[in-house]
């Protein structure tokens, strides 16, 4: 399954993994704060409404 | 006009204005440099036209936030707002009067400080001409980072941010034309780009700035 | 109907919520398939290796790094003219993903560079654009953060875009003719016969489409969160005020 990467190997898998973890990074941030402002929005609305 | 220009030139002479601090600023760095690199006069004079540019602009950054900062405090802004001067000439003439008390006294410096870091004796009048061309686009682009930065607390090292990339095409072509010009080459096209740049920057900025003190102002 | 409807919050919220899902399924179906094509059914490049699958999220980022400012640019004069507040607000959001981007791009060729040149990092024009794009980016958002009033902050950051976007492309010239590069020249474009091959090219473009779509799913998200944390703010205020 594996592809042979030959001598690039190292190169080529921490490319990959870096940015992967940066997208994941950025993806996850965003999700987060969209949850956290979501719900501290759904919060004042809800005082407000009664 | 005139009289902004000469009061904030009386200003900056005063004590504590901030004039000759970026001279002892540049100063400081010309002679630390060759401690951190070595005495080697061969080396020194191959780097002296990067570090002189390099030693100017930092001691341009330095004084930046004193060019809106204290008239941002005591109000002096708001009554320039309200004037019937401009907003774009009276930054024009904040920038003119960074330029007088920082860039030029820089530009005149050079050579003095040029002799310590063993400049080839074929590359002072591209120094001295590049810095002249270039040190008053590191005012202007310098009055736009403290316009933008002025309604900040303590917005020093921001400024520094904005500021710094906007210098790099200033400091390539100045820095490239010095060191042409150390070691014998054409200097024509970096002074030319260089001059382009200036005077574009002298044109258009102001308006940039003015907005953005009108902002913060309003 | 006009574009300019759009410009309404609510109906923002409303359009960007039923995009949103789709986007981010898409986006997500194109970078697994692209990044799998690429990375275990493409040949090695008899130059470079098995880093050419590099190339797959190299080229992707850097796109994206570079039209993400220029979305920014755009919605930040949508902002001056027309001073709609969704449009601020989406030039604030786009912002971290351009960082992201920008790092990827870095990140990815200094891996790539390594191998190829002998270096992680040599002051190369193209290089040295994006790292100066970094530092750009990194301003944007500082000045973002710096400041409490809302409306001056999208003022000023929207004026620091418009003069940035201009002493970039000035940079690039000025970085051009500062030093020759090592990188190559550009491996994709409409109008030229050299391209890369077929079997990178179908790849990197569903890779590029993936980057695309993951970016418009990511900036609706965050100008959403920017929305609603303008209205909660907003609220709260008006709570106080009672």
């Amino acid at each position: 399954m594996m592809p042979d990467l030959g001598k690039y190997a190292d190169a080529v898998l921490g490319a990959y993994a870096a940015s992967i973890v940066l997208l994941i990074a950025i993806v996850a941030l965003s999700i987060w704060q969209a949850r956290r402002t979501k719900a501290a929005l759904d919060d004042v609305e809800k005082r407000r409404n009664g | 006009m005139k009289a902004l220009l000469v009061r904030d030139l009386r200003l900056a002479i005063r004590a504590g204005g901030g004039f000759g601090l970026g001279l002892a600023f540049f100063l400081i760095v010309t002679v630390l440099v060759p401690f951190g690199v070595g005495p080697q006069s061969a080396l020194l004079s191959t780097i002296a036209p990067g570090i002189l540019w390099l030693g100017a602009l930092l001691a341009c950054l330095l004084s930046l936030d004193r060019i809106l900062a204290l008239d941002w405090e005591d109000g002096t802004l708001d009554l320039l707002a309200c004037a019937p001067l401009p907003m774009e000439a009276a930054v024009s003439v904040k920038a003119l009067a960074h330029w007088l008390t920082t860039g030029l006294p820089l530009v005149i410096a050079a050579p003095l400080f040029a002799l310590l870091l063993n400049l080839p004796s074929a590359g002072y009048a591209p120094l001295v001409l590049s810095l002249l061309l270039g040190t008053p686009a590191l005012s202007v682009i310098g009055t736009f980072g403290a316009a933008l930065t002025v309604g900040i607390k303590r917005g020093g090292l921001l400024l520094s941010l904005l500021v710094l990339p906007l210098y790099v095409p200033t400091l390539i072509y100045g820095a490239e034309a010095a060191r042409r010009g150390a070691a014998g080459l054409d200097t024509s096209t970096p002074l030319i780009m260089l001059a382009g740049i200036t005077f574009g920057v002298i044109a258009l900025l102001p308006f940039a700035s003015a907005a953005v003190l009108r902002v913060n102002i309003r | 109907m006009s574009l300019w409807e759009y410009a309404n919050p609510v109906k923002f919220m409303a359009l960007s919520g039923r995009i949103l899902p789709w986007a981010a399924w898409l986006s997500g179906i194109c970078l697994v398939v692209g990044l799998i094509w690429g990375f275990f059914f493409t040949p090695d490049d008899f130059r470079q290796g098995s880093t050419v699958k590099i190339i797959y999220l190299h080229v992707p980022s850097a796109l994206m790094a570079i039209n993400i400012w220029m979305m920014m640019l755009v919605t930040s004069l949508v902002w001056i003219i027309r001073r709609h507040h969704v449009s601020a607000l989406a030039a604030k959001a786009a912002a971290p993903i351009g960082v992201a981007m920008t790092l990827i791009a870095l990140i990815t060729g200094a891996i790539w560079g390594q191998p190829m040149w002998g270096t992680w990092w040599a002051w190369d024009p193209r290089l040295t654009s994006f790292l100066i794009l970094f530092l750009f980016y990194l301003g944007y958002i500082a000045l973002w953060a710096a400041i409490e009033d809302n409306d001056t902050a999208a003022d000023l950051t929207s004026i620091l875009c418009l003069v940035g976007s201009v002493f970039a492309v000035l940079s690039r010239y000025a970085v051009n003719f500062w030093n020759q590069g090592l990188h190559q020249g550009a491996s994709l474009s409409l109008d030229k016969e050299k391209n890369v091959a077929d079997v990178f090219y179908f790849p990197l473009l569903v890779c590029i489409a993936g980057f695309v779509l993951l970016f418009i799913a990511l900036v609706l998200l965050r100008t959403r969160t920017e929305i609603r944390a303008r209205r909660a703010s907003a609220l709260l205020a008006r709570e106080r005020m009672a």
